[in-house]
């Protein structure tokens, strides 16, 4: 569980990105946290694995408050995939970068084998096996800096941006691997400026602004708001925009699934 | 004349087994907005990279058939060039980001090229403005996020007026309403300078609704090219892995009902809700 108690946090430069933040996640979560650039989104997510701490109060991972356990024993059980993947790759293979964490975690050979094997399939990268991450495109890259992490298996994955570069099929396989996570009862956090994916996902969705939360509930209701979304600077998915212009004839507003739509049109139809 | 014709261009990177793009033909006329899309890795981004010579000159390797940019065979002309002709927008944008501060990096490009100081200030500031960022202009582009560095990459091309602006997931790091903003400005300038635009995007929900000329790519080659509504609207493009629009999508779907909607595929949610409220209205 994360848990996130009034923390603020101040870069050293005197920006203060968080101003007063709450939450709570529990095990088997699926949260979006969405906002416009600069709201403190990334700050925030920082604080799940230690990598900052805050300034004021308190986060605390499965009851553990970070300032007392390192980045290294956090790491273990919370994964995090950087919006840029340049600023986590390094190795020479794309199966060696897969297996570097696992090989400082300490697992066995033929364990290391089998994971790095099952991560390469996951993502669709089994024929860069032998490739430098550094030959691939950028969204093949990314998808390295995720197999990375999937690979130990942590119990918390956190994921800035992990659609970027990424095409339909790609994003479904994450989709579906998010769906197993939960399953599971692990917990993942990502942040993202895609509201087709987030509407597709249908997750607990947290708006930040200016350091703040500013609403916190169902994709489904925070994405088929207008007047919240666009403080937030997001624009409503291409169904629910499809709904709020057929509002003026009593169609619902709150619509972000294509069959939920396909299903309240057909009937509209037929009942004229 | 088309400003950009590539015949049967093939290239292969420096010790890669096999070629990133292979037979490439294709043909765009000055004015268009072309949309190319399809799946991660297909080499959209080495197509990219041939329209201001970057390929083969800076990344070496082996290209074969022709090519020529604004009228210049760019194998036989230098990258800084084509500069003036061509801009090209990276999708990591700390790729192209160098200078002290924004306003420097943005007036950069026209150092070079000799303008008078007055031009380049009108310049810059216009580029600094159009992009949103002319408040922080005296900042360090290293210091800013990856969102500020996407919208000063962008500034620096636009500084330059080039015939061609080619861009490449320009606005990934951006949130979706600044992402709009920005690719309203690029239509604008597209619509009323006559820009050519040429736009690589997996999320065409956003930029479909832009495009006159659709290009598809697929392990190295055009799968599709040519109307937008055509190729979006064929279902072959959604099996090899396009996210075509979710409007695109539902209109095909209602249709398949058998719903009554005109053939014209939509390519955003106005153009679809418009025919919605048209067939409700007709009952």
């Amino acid at each position: 569980m994360i848990e996130v108690q009034d923390i603020r946090y101040s870069y050293p430069n005197k920006v203060e990105a968080l101003k007063g933040v709450s939450i709570k996640i529990e095990d088997g979560e699926f949260v979006a946290i969405m906002g416009q650039n600069g709201a403190g989104k990334s700050t925030l997510v920082k604080h799940f694995n230690g990598l900052l701490k805050p300034s004021q109060g308190k986060v605390l991972i499965d009851g553990v408050e970070t300032t007392k356990s390192s980045v290294a024993a956090l790491a273990r059980n919370v994964g995090f995939v950087f919006q840029n993947p340049d600023h986590q790759l390094f190795s020479e293979s794309v199966e060696e970068e897969i297996a570097f964490a696992l090989k400082n975690f300490g697992f066995k050979p033929e364990i290391i084998e089998d994971r790095v094997t099952w991560a390469l399939n996951l993502l669709s990268l089994t024929k860069y096996r032998k490739t430098s991450p550094f030959l691939l495109s950028g969204g093949e890259r990314k998808r390295v800096a995720l197999a990375s992490v999937l690979a130990w298996n942590p119990s918390t994955l956190i994921l800035d941006e992990p659609t970027i570069g990424q095409d339909h099929e790609q994003k479904e396989k994450l989709r579906q691997f998010i769906i197993q996570m939960q399953t599971q009862k692990k917990t993942v956090v990502t942040v993202t400026h895609d509201v087709e994916f987030v509407a597709e996902c249908n997750p607990r969705v947290i708006l930040m602004k200016e350091g703040k939360i500013v609403a916190d509930g169902e994709g489904k209701e925070i994405l088929t708001d207008p007047a919240l979304l666009e403080l937030s600077s997001i624009v409503l998915p291409q169904i629910a925009q499809i709904f709020s212009k057929l509002a003026s004839l009593g169609f619902p507003k709150d619509v972000i699934d294509i069959y939920e739509a396909k299903a309240i049109i057909l009937k509209v139809m037929e009942e004229c | 004349m088309a400003i950009i014709e590539t015949k049967n261009l093939t290239y292969t990177y420096p010790g890669a087994s096999k070629p990133s793009i292979s037979d490439v033909s294709i043909k765009v006329e000055k004015g268009e907005f072309v949309l190319i899309t399809g799946p991660s890795g297909c080499g959209k981004t080495t197509l990219c990279r041939t329209f201001n010579g970057l390929v083969p000159h800076f990344y070496q390797g082996e290209l074969k058939g022709e090519i020529s940019v604004a009228g210049i065979d760019t194998l036989k002309h230098h990258t800084y060039e084509m500069a003036k002709h061509v801009g090209l927008v990276f999708q990591n944008p700390e790729n192209q980001l160098f200078a002290l501060s924004i306003e420097k990096d943005v007036a950069f490009g026209l150092e070079n090229v000799g303008v008078s100081r007055e031009e380049m200030r009108r310049k810059v500031d216009w580029a600094l403005n159009q992009t949103g960022i002319f408040d922080i202009r005296e900042r360090s582009p290293h210091e800013i996020s990856g969102g500020q560095q996407q919208r000063v990459a962008i500034a620096a091309v636009l500084a330059m007026e080039p015939e061609v602006i080619v861009l490449d997931e320009p606005t990934s790091f951006l949130d979706p309403l600044s992402a709009e903003k920005i690719f309203e400005v690029i239509y604008k300038l597209n619509k009323e300078q006559g820009i050519t635009v040429i736009l690589v995007e997996h999320r065409l929900d956003l930029t479909a609704k832009y495009t006159n000329h659709l290009i598809v790519m697929d392990e190295g080659k055009i799968r599709f090219e040519g109307d937008p509504r055509q190729i979006l609207g064929n279902e072959e493009t959604r099996l090899i892995g396009v996210g075509i629009p979710k409007a695109t999508l539902l209109y095909q779907i209602l249709k398949k009902e058998g719903l009554n909607l005109p053939d014209k595929t939509p390519l955003s949610s106005e153009e679809l809700a418009d025919q919605l409220l048209e067939a409700i209205k007709l009952q």
